[in-house]
């Protein structure tokens, strides 16, 4: 039987996982540290400490604004030096607290430990109060804000929670590194997720590079009939939500729909195991698994860091060779988004730091689109991109909306294999861009 | 400080570029080249590398002096269409002809739409069409293949297919006719009298091979193709063996591998979803037979594959490919 | 010639005379009556089609211009006033008289004025980059430097500058709007040509607070009010750390590009000053000796953003511009 995939397109990038089998270090907390205050999808967070005020490790120095937002809580402990713009990994200036160390002294009521805690007792509607509190967002990348999954509308019920541990992304290997370490807790988490949704049963996809991992869950959770472990293809990008759903049940969300009308709620490992934290150990959501890669860093390893750390120091740390590094990315090679600056800090957002050599830093050569049609080939929702990176370019936007533009997931597979090194993507995202602009101004008028 | 690069993701790339995929093609082509050498010997060479060099100077040419733009002579794709052409014509053509046919493929086939990627049709084709309907008689005279001797300049005669062709309608049977042509295998292997690229079946069809497993294409437009003149002839054949001959006479003769694997699958002048490709092929396969069996001319491969070069672009209109959750399954 | 040409010469030239009639009836019938005055106004415009007056294009607007029965709020920069003058007697109305306007490059983040910070590599065109990142200089306000706004213009009005990379307006511009609209980063203005092209504004856009607009740019508006203090007119608007002047009010006195301390105020077309009104640079120095938290500043900046420092080491050539900057932020 060949192993569960998606139906769609689809590549095989090499799969490059350095840091793979590195155990989990903790990184040195350093003088400062900076926190943007946009970490999550949706609205920046709010400050609500001032200059002076003194902060201790988790407590909450910044409050949500708006539905879908997240709390932010200090990694540090130590005198907030100011508040002010700073670059963050987009190299836009945004809204940051800036937090002079002092010490590692956490806030009342966070346990520290490692000792495992199994007994659930909060109830559904807790569980959920208490993401919010711990500002816990998606893990994976997206940031989204995890409690807002939780709230599941009337009618509506999830049968499946399924758990993201695929991670498609080549280099990457936190979340793996994090299954074989920290593999109780997340079942610990699955099984409080479960009770906050009132799903029937959980799936765990792992893709079968990681089959160590496979078999190390599939043991844990031998007690639990309602908790599946299922190997997955490696194939990019097995780790999209609906690529997801769609290899693991066979079922499609339909364009512009959540995972919930399939059923599903979807979680990564990376938020599983921030959500048990949350929840059993009441330690907000302030450090997370980094994995610190690429060819020119000499240790490429798995850290725990403390957000709010410059994204050089954990390039120093592992030993990175700057001078023969072209390009530094927030995240994994398909979807991460390259930094114009190693100061930036690590967010909640930030899954990997990757070093890219010189020499593959740069595109290649753009040249005319031969209309191969690969792009077309691999695409995993089924767009023609070839087609939709020239009418977005052209700016027929109606155009592009009918042929469903934005159900682009920016996998990025199109540019990945395009012979002619087109900008695809590029344009689709401008497209993107402006459709979704449009189709706002519609809803205005 | 050196400066950090920064572009929008993805940040690596699979590798494949216009030339790679351009030069496995005139790797795939390089057998049945080799083999029209051995059996056209002087003339075949002659007719290809004049082919060869001469799209290339147009190309160069055009780009630098017409166009105005840097040369992307390292793509390979000139000398596709240099071969592609020599392939298509017979190699006792004289070279100022081959010549002219390559200024059609290349100055108006080609670069007039703006080069490569922008032509609708496949240039080659363009130019050995416009041979065939300026030079009909020295494009239809083939050079027979003396098995003995194959390194000596041969005698021209007419293809099986002609001789098929004339045979039938002077109104002589089938059966009559296939004793004057060499057996199915000699045409598979190559002996076979025609244009350079018609002489070994066998030969591209490994080449096709090869291209599929290196993913350059598909297998949807030669499985088509291949199937619906096996499929189309062979319901002719069935009905009247007598008058229509048999649909593997059909698969060895002419272009059609040629076509099918290295003519038709051109990616610029094809589909580019699988469905649409399995219709070109199977219109291809269909107006070939249709020519082959009512034409004025004995092989169709090459007007079929214009033709249905033309709807491409109605093709990928109507064929898109399927879409991610268009039959989601209810729960 | 034999009977069958002649046939078909026949069956040709009858199937020709047939459909003439046809169409003739048909279009009797769908005739449209327009205004004639429509075609008239049609013909005296230039016929660029490009928009500027806000319509699809000519035709669109001389139909407008006729059924609204008034030049009130219509306006073809193309033809400028001259043109509205001489079609006013066509419909019978007065001619509105607008000022010649001009588009105006509101940024001055030339390469070596906001020094890249990093290299970009991918698609360049403005509307995506500046989604994707702040842009070479830094600056997230700034010129990206992609040239949209020279692709938009049907006039040949506008080039790159290489040397720059920032776009430059050439003279015979007719303000038809087309770059101000393409531009995704708004820095592009229409702003009144001038009494003989003289023009003064701000080159900069950006609404940082001083030492962070400085940080990416050393031409940058640093918000320090000293051009606000200067103009006797009140011709200066102040927003956001940003001074704007106001074209229909500004005298062109000249007092504001004077005190300047990052030369973020432009002048055009005067004649050059006189040598002794040329000492700007000394007057800076004096405000630089009220700078009370200087040193503390720097040492900010330092500790974390490395590469700001590196420019302003740099840019340290012209010591007393650094300085200034943070006596401006105090003023702040
Ligand atoms: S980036 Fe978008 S268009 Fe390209 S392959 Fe992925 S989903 Fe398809
Ligand atoms: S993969 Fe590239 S060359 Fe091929 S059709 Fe798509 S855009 Fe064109």
């Amino acid at each position: 039987m060949g192993l569960l995939t998606f139906n769609i397109g689809g590549i095989h990038p090499p799969e490059n996982k350095l840091s793979a089998g590195m155990a989990i270090k903790n990184i040195e907390i350093p003088k400062q540290v900076v926190i943007p205050m946009n970490q999550n999808l949706g609205a920046p967070s709010q400050p609500i400490v001032k200059r002076g005020d003194m902060v201790k490790v988790g407590q909450l120095i910044a409050e949500a604004k708006g539905f879908i937002a997240a709390k932010i809580h200090s990694p540090v402990s130590g005198k907030v030096f100011k508040i002010e713009p700073r670059i963050d990994s987009t190299g836009f200036r945004k809204e940051s607290i800036i937090i002079n160390v002092e010490g590692d002294e956490w806030a009342e009521g966070i346990d520290s430990s490692d000792t495992l805690i199994k007994d659930i007792t909060l109830d559904a509607f807790q569980i959920t109060e208490k993401i919010k509190e711990c500002g816990i967002v998606g893990l994976g990348g997206a940031t989204f804000p995890s409690h807002v999954k939780y709230i599941v509308p009337e009618g509506k019920n999830p049968e499946y929670l399924i758990i993201n541990a695929v991670e498609c992304e080549p280099y990457l290997t936190s979340d793996h590194q994090l299954m074989m370490e920290k593999g109780e807790e997340i079942i610990v988490g699955i099984r409080i997720m479960m009770k906050a949704l009132g799903a029937k049963k959980t799936i765990i996809g792992i893709e079968n590079n990681k089959t160590d991992a496979i078999a190390h869950l599939s043991k844990l959770a031998e007690q639990d009939s309602n908790i599946e472990v299922k190997a997955l293809k490696v194939q990019y990008p097995q780790g999209g939500e609906k690529q997801l759903i769609d290899a693991l049940l066979g079922r499609q969300i339909q364009s512009g729909k959540l995972p919930l009308t399939v059923g599903c709620v979807v979680n990564n490992v990376g938020t599983t195991f921030a959500i048990y934290e949350a929840i059993q150990k009441n330690k907000p959501l302030f450090e997370r698994i980094v994995t610190v890669t690429g060819y020119p860093v000499q240790n490429p390893s798995n850290y725990r860091v403390r957000i709010g750390i410059p994204i050089a120091n954990l390039l120093q740390e592992a030993n990175c060779d700057m001078d023969a590094t072209g390009k530094v990315i927030n995240g994994g090679p398909m979807m991460g988004k390259s930094i114009p600056s190693i100061d930036a800090s690590v967010t909640k957002g930030t899954s990997g730091v990757l070093a890219i050599r010189n020499e593959e830093s740069k595109r290649h050569e753009v040249k005319n689109c031969i209309r191969c049609g690969k792009c077309t080939t691999v695409c995993p929702m089924g767009l023609e991109p070839h087609l939709l990176s020239i009418i977005a370019r052209m700016g027929e936007n109606e155009k592009c909306e009918q042929e469903l533009i934005m159900d682009c997931i920016e996998c990025g597979s199109c540019v990945y294999t395009c012979p002619s090194s087109r900008p695809l993507l590029d344009n689709i995202r401008l497209g993107k861009s402006n459709v979704s602009f449009m189709i706002r101004q519609r809803s205005v008028k | 400080m050196k400066l950090l690069t920064v572009s929008g993701s993805p940040h690596i790339h699979g590798g494949l570029s216009v030339e790679k995929v351009m030069w496995l093609v005139v790797a795939a082509m390089a057998p049945a080249m080799l083999a029209s050498f051995y059996f056209f010997g002087m003339g075949a060479i002659k007719v290809t590398l004049a082919a060869v060099l001469s799209a290339v100077l147009f190309e160069y040419l055009i780009t630098k002096f017409i166009m105005k733009q840097k040369s992307q002579l390292g793509d390979g794709s000139a000398v596709i269409t240099g071969i592609l052409l020599a392939f298509n014509v017979p190699s006792t053509l004289p070279i100022w002809m081959i010549v002219l046919g390559s200024l059609m493929a290349i100055g108006v086939a080609k670069m007039s739409f703006g080069g490569l990627g922008k032509n609708p049709f496949n240039p080659a084709i363009v130019g050995r069409v416009f041979l065939l309907i300026s030079f009909p008689v020295q494009m239809t005279s083939y050079p027979i293949i003396e098995k003995v001797f194959p390194m000596q300049d041969a005698i021209s005669g007419a293809t099986p297919l002609g001789i098929v062709k004339e045979g039938l309608k002077k109104g002589d049977s089938v059966s009559s006719l296939m004793d004057q042509i060499p057996s199915f295998t000699d045409m598979f292997l190559g002996m076979n009298g025609g244009s350079m690229g018609e002489v070994s079946a066998f030969l591209l069809l490994l080449g096709g091979l090869f291209l599929i497993f290196k993913k350059i294409i598909t297998w949807h437009i030669p499985v088509s193709f291949l199937a619906s003149i096996l499929i189309f002839s062979g319901i002719f054949w069935l009905i009247n063996p007598e008058v229509y001959v048999n649909p593997l006479f059909h698969l060895v003769t002419g272009g059609v591998m040629l076509g099918a694997f290295f003519m038709a699958t051109d990616m610029v002048t094809s589909p580019m979803t699988g469905k649409g490709q399995l219709i070109f092929g199977a219109g291809i396969g269909i107006l070939t037979i249709i020519i082959r069996v009512w034409g004025a001319y004995p092989e169709g491969v090459s007007f079929a594959i214009l033709l249905m070069n033309a709807v491409v672009p109605h093709l990928n209109n109507a064929f898109k490919p399927k879409r991610f959750g268009k039959e989601m399954k209810n729960v | 010639m034999d009977g069958s040409v002649l046939n078909a010469i026949l069956v040709m030239s009858s199937i020709g005379v047939g459909a003439a009639i046809i169409l003739f009836f048909v279009a009797q019938k769908f005739k449209v009556i327009e205004d004639p005055k429509i075609d008239l106004v049609d013909e005296a415009l230039p016929g660029a089609n490009c928009g500027g007056c806000g319509y699809a294009g000519c035709r669109a607007f001389a139909e407008g211009m006729v059924k609204a029965e008034t030049m009130d709020g219509f306006f073809c920069p193309v033809g400028g006033n001259d043109l509205m003058k001489s079609l006013a007697p066509l419909l019978g109305v007065e001619a509105v008289e607008k000022k010649p306007q001009i588009a105006v490059l509101r940024c001055n983040g030339s390469i070596k004025n906001s020094i890249p910070k990093f290299d970009y590599d991918g698609d360049s065109t403005c509307s995506f980059t500046t989604n994707l990142s702040a842009g070479v200089g830094g600056c997230q306000y700034g010129c990206l430097g992609g040239g949209e706004c020279v692709d938009a213009c049907d006039f040949d009005a506008m080039y790159m500058d290489p040397e720059t990379n920032l776009p430059v307006v050439k003279i015979n511009c007719v303000a038809c709007n087309a770059c101000v609209e393409a531009c995704p980063r708004d820095i592009l203005e229409l702003r009144d040509r001038g009494p003989k092209e003289k023009r003064i504004f701000v080159s900069c856009i950006n609404e940082e607070k001083g030492p962070l607009a400085k940080a990416n740019c050393t031409v940058a508006c640093i918000g320090c009010k000293a051009c606000v203090k200067a103009c006797k007119f009140d011709a200066i608007d102040f927003d956001n750390f940003l001074a704007y002047i106001k074209y229909d009010v500004c005298t062109l006195c000249r007092k504001c590009v004077e005190v300047c301390p990052t030369d973020a105020i432009h002048e055009l077309n005067f004649k050059p000053r006189k040598p002794k009104a040329d000492k700007p640079k000394v007057a800076k120095p004096k405000v630089e000796k009220s700078a009370a938290d200087k040193p503390k500043e720097e040492k900010e900046e330092s500790k974390t953003e490395e590469k700001v420092a590196d420019n302003k080491e740099k840019s340290e050539k012209t010591a007393s511009d650094v300085k200034v900057e943070s006596t401006n932020n105090d003023k702040n």
